[in-house]
Formats: structure tokens, sequence, C-alpha cells
């Protein structure tokens, strides 16, 4: 993107008051995105957080949009193991919902057992870009940007985040419970999952963290009403039940 | 590292309010002329910054995260961010992107300086 390059134009998602489900993909859950507010890093409780993941896709021919076709068309494929991400049959595409069924572990070191169940809405795309926004209740209010460009003479994949945690259930889990590292872990698991996809391997992800606003936002406290992880274990059982008598009632018809 | 595509120029009408006009693309490579025309825009007596977007040709969510950065830098300040001559496609980006709730938008400087008082 040099001066003399014509910058992508890119589409924006409409605005919306709330989110509205109306597509969901086979297997996600489906919770905590209906009706939910989409939040802004301005709308969160903890301090606010740019955290920039990037990798050198070293000896590869292929362009950043070439790269970015790649990374929209396979989104779920680079996430770590129960990070399970689910894009709507349009795709990555601006309006379009991604649902996220994931899980927290309960302390440092001990596995993910708490489930989350949520969803992210693409509200930017360009050819070497996407960028999603967080509903209420999503672990971190904000907006992550998933960027390809060229820079000597190499393409780069980038993952950059602008949030805070979403309210101090979260801040707590971020701050004590491993939380952010897990977040960081995940970004990693993304690029070099892709680079290794692209058959670039051996790179490291290089990491920037910059703390734009170290308040805590106190009026933010009330988000925990709309808390996905809470509502998740409340809202789990339901979801299978209903599952399970969904199935029930098809095999009946079966027979 | 790629070049910013966008010029800014800082105006200050009277001691208490700086305007910064924005001409061009507002990316990520923005970034250092951005926080560089807002140090040039903010004193001790600067209370609220005025962003002039009528020459804007261009803002990816990149720029729109260097306007959150932006924001808080004037919190911190405890100035006032305010912006004019947003078109109605940028208009609706501020609205989705729920920034319109943070810097408020006027149609109009003279309506700006106006709500500075």
């Amino acid at each position: 993107m040099a001066e003399d390059k014509e910058q992508p134009r890119g589409a924006w998602a409409p605005a919306v008051e709330r989110l509205s489900v109306s597509d969901v993909p086979e297997g996600a859950i489906n919770l905590n995105l209906e009706g939910r507010v989409p939040v802004s890093p301005l709308q969160g409780f903890g301090p606010l957080w740019q955290k920039s993941f990037r990798i050198r896709l070293r000896g590869l021919d292929k362009s950043p949009a070439e790269v970015m076709a790649i990374w929209k068309a396979e989104f779920p494929r680079f996430q770590p193991p129960g990070n399970n991400f689910y894009p709507t049959l349009a795709g990555v595409q601006p309006g379009e919902l991604i649902f996220i069924d994931s899980a927290v572990s309960a302390m440092p070191g001990v596995l993910p057992a708490i489930p989350i169940a949520s969803g992210v809405r693409v509200i930017f795309a360009d050819d070497e870009t996407f960028t999603i926004m967080t509903p209420q209740g999503f672990p971190e209010a904000g907006w992550n940007t998933f960027a390809t460009f060229e820079e000597d003479g190499s393409t780069w994949a980038q993952v950059q985040t602008m949030a805070r945690t979403s309210d101090p259930i979260y801040e707590f889990g971020f701050r004590f419970m491993g939380g952010s590292r897990f977040q960081d872990e995940t970004w990693h698991h993304v690029l070099t999952s892709l680079a290794g996809y692209l058959g670039v391997n051996d790179e490291w992800v290089q990491v920037r963290k910059v703390c734009i606003d170290p308040r805590i936002r106190w009026r933010g406290i009330t988000n925990v009403w709309h808390n996905a992880m809470i509502r998740s274990m409340i809202g789990m059982p339901g979801w299978a039940l209903r599952k399970i008598l969904g199935r029930g009632r098809e095999q009946k018809k079966g027979w | 590292m790629p070049q910013a595509n966008v010029t800014m120029n800082v105006r200050h009408p009277n001691s208490a309010v700086s305007i910064i006009d924005i001409a061009g693309q507002v990316t990520a490579f923005a970034e250092n002329v951005l926080m560089d025309a807002y140090t040039e825009a903010s004193n001790e007596t600067t209370r609220a910054v005025i962003l002039n977007f009528s020459e804007l040709e261009y803002m990816n969510s990149s720029g729109i995260g260097l306007l959150v950065t932006l924001l808080i830098r004037a919190q911190r300040q405890k100035q006032q961010l305010l912006a004019y001559g947003l078109n109605d496609h940028y208009r609706q980006i501020f609205d989705l992107t729920r920034l319109d709730e943070a810097i408020a938008l006027y149609s109009s400087e003279a309506e700006a300086l106006a709500a500075v008082g």
C-alpha cells in the first residue's frame, strides 16, 4: 500500500441497533447473540489495549489479497482446538455474523471447561482486511482487525485487537486466571496455522501491546448482566435438551 | 514503511479551541500524521479539538481505531473532541462503530465552534 498505489476500497456493514440472528450455521450453538447490542472499545469495563500479532510469510509467492481470500474462506480452520467458529453461508462479509463456541479455564493451567457461546459481527471488509465487532456479553468489547500487507519484500498477516474486557468478571479472568495469556496463544495459533497452511513454517509471531487507556471504566460494571459465560452455563442445558428432543422427533418422523 | 496519503493542517480559532483539517485517507498509515497534528493542536489552554473531515477521501477500520486512540488522549487532557464535515456514509460508520456517542458530530465549523461555547 505505497503512496502511489490505489487503496483497496472496503465495504462497511449497515449500522444496527441490535443483532438479529436469521441464519444459524450447522453445529453452532447460537446463544447470546439475538438482540445483543454491538459494542465498541468505548463501552467495556477494563483497561483499553491495542494488541498486534503479526507473522512474516517469508518466501510465499502470494499477494496480500490472495492470502486474505484464503484467510476469509478458511477462517474457522485456523482456530485452536475447542475454539469453534461458524461463519454464516455468506462467509466473512460485512454485516454477517460469525458464531463462536469456546471454553475458558476455571483456573490457570487447567483445561478450558467453562463454555462460552456467543459470536461477533463483521463490520468492515476489503481485499486485504476485515474487522469484527463484539456484542454485549462477549469477553471483550471492541474490534479485531485481520489484515494482510506487504513489507520488506514479503507478505505479512496480522491480527490487531482494540478492546477492553467487557465486565469485572472477565477482567478478573484476564488478569488472574490466564485469560490474557489464553487470548495471546489463540492469536499465535491462528497466525502460525495460517502460515503453515500456506507452506510457511519456522516463522515467529511478532507481538506489540500498547495500553491505550489504563483506567477502569466503572460505568461498565453493569455489563455483567449480559455476561455470555454465565448465560452460557445457564443456557447450555436447555440448548442440549432441545437438541436431544429435536433429534428424537426427527428419528420418530423417520420411523 | 508505506507513506500516509493524508495531510493535516492545524488551526487555532482561539486559545481554547484547535481545528485539525484532515485531507486524504485515514488508515493505519495516518497514525504518525494524526498524532503529530494532535500534539500541535493541544496545549495547556486547549479545551476542545475539532476534527474537520470535509476533505476526507477514505477511512477504513484502522482509521476508526486511530480516532479511538485520539479520543482517549483528548479525554486524558480533559479536552472535548468534536467533528464536522462528515458525509452521510461516514456519519453512518460513526453510528455503526458507536464513535458518535463519544465524538459529537456537527454539520459545519460554525456549529462545532458554537457547541464548544
